[in-house]
């Protein structure tokens, strides 16, 4: 029998685990103002050209993890006061409630961040700010679908809908903040059976994302769908033809426009309570908040600035002008776990 | 020349107590439950009413979704493995020598990304359904296809790329059992389809339940693709508990109610075989003669031995490569070779450190006689069936407590802030990894170390080797293959873990499986074309090495050579 040759293995071994060492402690924290931390939901293609951009103007560099937002917010709770992260950066209302309500946020005081936001769009105590709206919507098959029929979310649980509507999971965040506002708006009876209702209506079970829905329209599979403007805007830019043709085969339909208007949602950011760089931290709100950084959402995402007064890009422009429903966010993040309830017992999955 | 593989009892030896390594053990193997328990410690936090609304609601279809999964996934893959483990170990026919290592290729493969393509694919605006339109001027309702977003696609994706753990480890052991046993069979008038079903089965049963075990265990913590297809799969309804209803508690006794339910299987299957131990009694094996197949027999077997390697490898990466070609442009940067060595470096050392405890453990558990300490062993090898999230969840409590108390010991005494050592490092990393893939390396390794009889321990032993010794004179050689194998496993299995790395990385650190997820996830499967393509080339290249080692170890191959 050959006996194996020992040095080699151990050799590898030993060489890695120098490699693991030097690594591990390489990352250090670093206590000068010249360094922001970032926990972002955000994917890292949403958000990194501006983080480099802010690098350049401001000399400040950026560290940054992305992750799912309640896993981020899970981990800014266990490192507790000794966590290094400065921001944290969600994709929708109830992470930034939840993180307040976890007093994982600290309020930022500034006139001049609070002039730009509108009131509904930021919390109350200052802890988080929206940065960029998402808006949901209809969608509509154009060859089949006469927008006139199209009135309200309320009304896509009526019979004539029957077998005709695409929708995703009720795990995905955008729909649990839809039904929140509804909530809030009709109450939570009320709210129960138009979920009942819309259960009712659907082509099919809820499954993909926003796209899916949007491709499932096109192809016929439903007759309308709700989704968020952004994934139509990424669609109708895709380097993928048929995405692109399936995009262009439907309709966008701002919901209740003679009530209280269409449901939006922001992308926000909040000063963690362990931040030890809240100045960097402050100036980089701002700068997400300045005109061109609100306005490279709308050309790179397709998503609505916050900050009144910047000129639409030409896709934004193309869907028209819009009334917003003009509720105050963090009642979405109230009613989140509640909306979640209601539609488990609907039977929307 | 005879060889006897029999199903022997066996008093396991043990020694008598008194080597320093067994506390060490100890201590190794609880540290790596850890993690686990504090998932389990979780029940003593109630969370009443959510219970009351989940089992009003959404908890009988968690559970019966998860175990149709478990069921069709480890059907499909039993098949998808054994069949073609069978055809290439005993017969030669067409492409059967390439098709021994590509049937391996699926494991490179992540599951959400096959899902993903598969859907791309397959979808009603797919190429496909959109061709069959075009030609026929049907609309959507005018014909039926296959749903690919649906139990059966669900069931189907995880079987394509799960099935190599079987095929791995049955052919192995196939190839172990040598010609003698299953020639013995047929000289005693058994055909062949009797000796595969009365013999080699049989003998091969541990293996297949190995290879069994962590498909069910890899499905049982599968999320990325059951939520894609919108599934309420078990691991969906933890981090819906999670994340909509806001209950991490809730999310976490979820979690250890999937982990009790593991536990009861690794308990049944431990217990089924309980009485059990195979090894074979001589060690002098004749080198096997594979049957050449002619005509529509090797027409049939090249067919069947392909269509895993063509459903679960090449499709998918011939559509890969397709959008990679559209987007290249635009993905590969200087960060993109980044994101290669970052997988490969954590893979790596993730595959050293699993492998090195797993050799440590199996072999002491082999030797240990406490409870205790078997428990931890066992425990700790559960971790692969426990979503990452969880597991990153479970590993970052303890260490932020480390920090904590190391960082108040330092104010109070030095007035200095050490902030936080371990959270947030890649040690805290490498710890999860383990944490989920031990159960890969050691089952692994302790179906190596079975393959070692007692009685050469004795020998040994009696010749005056300290433990130490005997495991590095003894048991390492006879074992490359299997640790090899742990080695590779682990290795691959990292390269694809997402969920776990995602929320532990240090910052600014990205792997080639963040990135394809990212962008698939915004449901830009073109531009996840690129990283999830690098993901396999890279995974492919242990997979085949491990594949030639495979067929190097088989018996009397020296000999013979």
């Amino acid at each position: 029998m050959k006996l194996m040759k020992s040095k080699t293995p151990e050799l590898l071994f030993s060489s890695l685990m120098i490699i693991l060492v030097s690594i591990t402690f390489s990352v250090t924290a670093d206590e000068s103002d010249k360094v922001i931390n970032i926990y972002s939901e955000r994917k890292e293609e949403l958000i990194k050209p501006l983080l480099d951009r802010f690098s350049e103007t401001t000399g400040i560099k950026v560290n940054m993890i992305t992750a799912k937002g309640d896993a981020l917010i899970k981990r800014l709770e266990i490192e507790g006061k000794n966590s290094p992260a400065d921001i944290l950066l969600t994709t929708d209302v109830a992470r930034l409630y939840r993180a307040k309500s976890l007093e994982l946020l600290q309020p930022i005081e500034s006139d001049v961040i609070k002039a730009i936001v509108p009131a509904n769009f930021r919390d109350t105590e200052s802890t988080w700010f929206g940065l960029s709206l998402r808006a949901r919507v209809i969608v509509y098959a154009r060859d089949r679908v006469d927008p006139e029929d199209l009135s309200s979310y309320e009304a896509l649980a009526d019979p004539e809908w029957k077998g005709r509507v695409c929708v995703r999971s009720s795990s995905n965040a955008y729909n649990q903040s839809l039904v929140s506002s509804m909530i809030v708006h009709n109450g939570l009876e009320v709210t129960e059976d138009w979920a009942k209702g819309l259960v009712d209506n659907f082509a099919r079970r809820p499954k993909g994302g926003d796209r899916d829905q949007i491709k499932a329209v096109a192809v016929g599979e439903c007759d309308v769908a709700l989704v968020n403007t952004y994934y139509l805007g990424g669609m109708l830019h895709s380097d993928i033809k048929a995405e692109k043709a399936a995009a262009e085969k439907v309709g966008l339909f701002w919901p209740n426009q003679s009530g209280r208007g269409a449901h939006f949602n922001v992308s926000g950011i909040g000063v963690t309570r362990s931040a030890v760089h809240v100045d960097a931290a402050t100036r980089l709100i701002k700068f997400l908040l300045n005109d061109e950084s609100q306005a490279w959402y709308a050309e790179a995402n397709y998503e609505y600035p916050v900050k009144s007064g910047i000129p639409a890009s030409a896709t934004l422009q193309a869907w028209g002008d819009y009334k917003a429903d003009p509720i105050k966010l963090d009642q979405l993040g109230q009613h989140n776990a509640e909306a979640v309830r209601l539609m488990d017992r609907a039977g929307w999955k | 020349m005879s060889t006897t593989a029999s199903a022997m009892t066996t008093s396991q030896r043990r020694l008598p107590g008194r080597s320093p390594s067994k506390t060490v053990l100890f201590v190794l193997a609880s540290l790596i439950s850890l993690p686990l328990l504090v998932v389990v410690f979780s029940i003593f936090n109630p969370a009443p009413e959510i219970w009351r609304h989940l089992l009003d609601t959404v908890l009988s279809e968690y559970i019966s979704n998860s175990i149709k999964l478990m069921l069709g996934v480890g059907l499909l893959s039993l098949i998808l493995g054994i069949v073609p483990a069978w055809l290439t170990t005993m017969f030669r026919f067409p492409l059967s020598k390439q098709l021994e290592w590509a049937l391996l290729l699926p494991l490179a493969m992540p599951a959400y990304i096959i899902a993903y393509t598969y859907t791309g694919v397959l979808d009603a605006s797919g190429p496909i359904q959109t061709l069959i339109r075009d030609l026929t001027g049907w609309g959507f309702r005018d014909y039926w296809f296959p749903e690919i977003r649906s139990m059966g696609g669900a069931i189907t994706m995880l079987a394509f790329v799960l099935y190599p753990y079987i095929y791995l480890i049955t052919r192995a052991a196939f190839i172990n059992q040598s010609v003698c046993s299953l020639e013995a069979a047929r000289t005693l008038g058994c055909g062949p389809w009797k000796v595969f079903f009365r013999i080699a089965l049989p003998l091969a049963r541990p293996g297949i339940i190995v290879g069994l075990s962590l498909v069910l265990m890899e499905t049982l913590a599968d999320y990325g693709t059951v939520q894609y297809f919108g599934i309420s799969a078990f691991t969906t309804g933890i981090f819906r508990t999670w994340f909509g209803l806001g209950n991490s508690a809730a999310a976490a006794q979820l979690s250890a109610l999937l982990m009790i339910f593991v536990a009861v299987l690794v308990y049944v299957e431990y217990w089924s075989r309980q009485k059990q131990r195979y090894h074979h009694i001589s060690t002098r094996f004749s080198s096997l003669v594979q049957k050449p197949l002619h005509g529509y027999q090797a027409v049939i077997a090249t067919i069947v031995c392909s269509l895993p390697v063509i459903a679960g490898f090449i499709i998918p990466v011939c559509f890969q490569m397709y959008w990679a070609l559209l987007t290249y442009v635009d993905v590969i940067d200087s960060a993109f070779l980044t994101q290669i060595w970052h997988s490969v470096l954590l893979a790596a050392l993730a595959a050293v450190i699993a492998t090195a405890l797993a050799l440590f453990m199996a072999y002491g558990k082999r030797h240990t006689a406490s409870t205790f300490t078997r428990l931890a062993v066992n425990i700790s090898g559960m971790g692969y069936a426990i979503p990452g999230t969880v597991i990153a969840v479970g590993v970052m409590l303890p260490l932020a407590w480390v920090d904590k108390m190391v960082d108040s010991y330092f104010r109070s005494h030095f007035d200095v802030s050490t902030g936080l050592i371990l959270s947030g490092t890649l040690f805290a990393l490498l710890f999860a990894y383990t944490v989920r893939f031990l159960a890969v390396s050691l089952k692994t390794v302790d179906a190596g170390l079975t393959k070692i009889k007692p009685s050469m321990e004795e020998a040994g032993r009696s010749l005056g080797l300290s433990e130490f010794r005997l495991l590095r004179k003894v048991h390492i050689p006879m074992m490359r293959g299997s640790l090899l194998a742990a080695f590779l496993l682990v290795f691959v299995d990292v390269l694809k873990e997402l969920p776990a790395t995602l929320i532990l990385r240090p910052f600014n650190f990205n792997t080639l499986a963040i990135r394809a997820y990212e962008l698939a996830n915004e449901e830009r499967l073109a531009d996840a074309a690129c990283p999830s393509l690098a993901i396999v080339l890279v995974g492919i290249i242990p997979v085949i090495y491990l594949s030639q080692s495979i067929s190097k170890s088989r018996p009397g191959h020296e000999f013979n050579a």
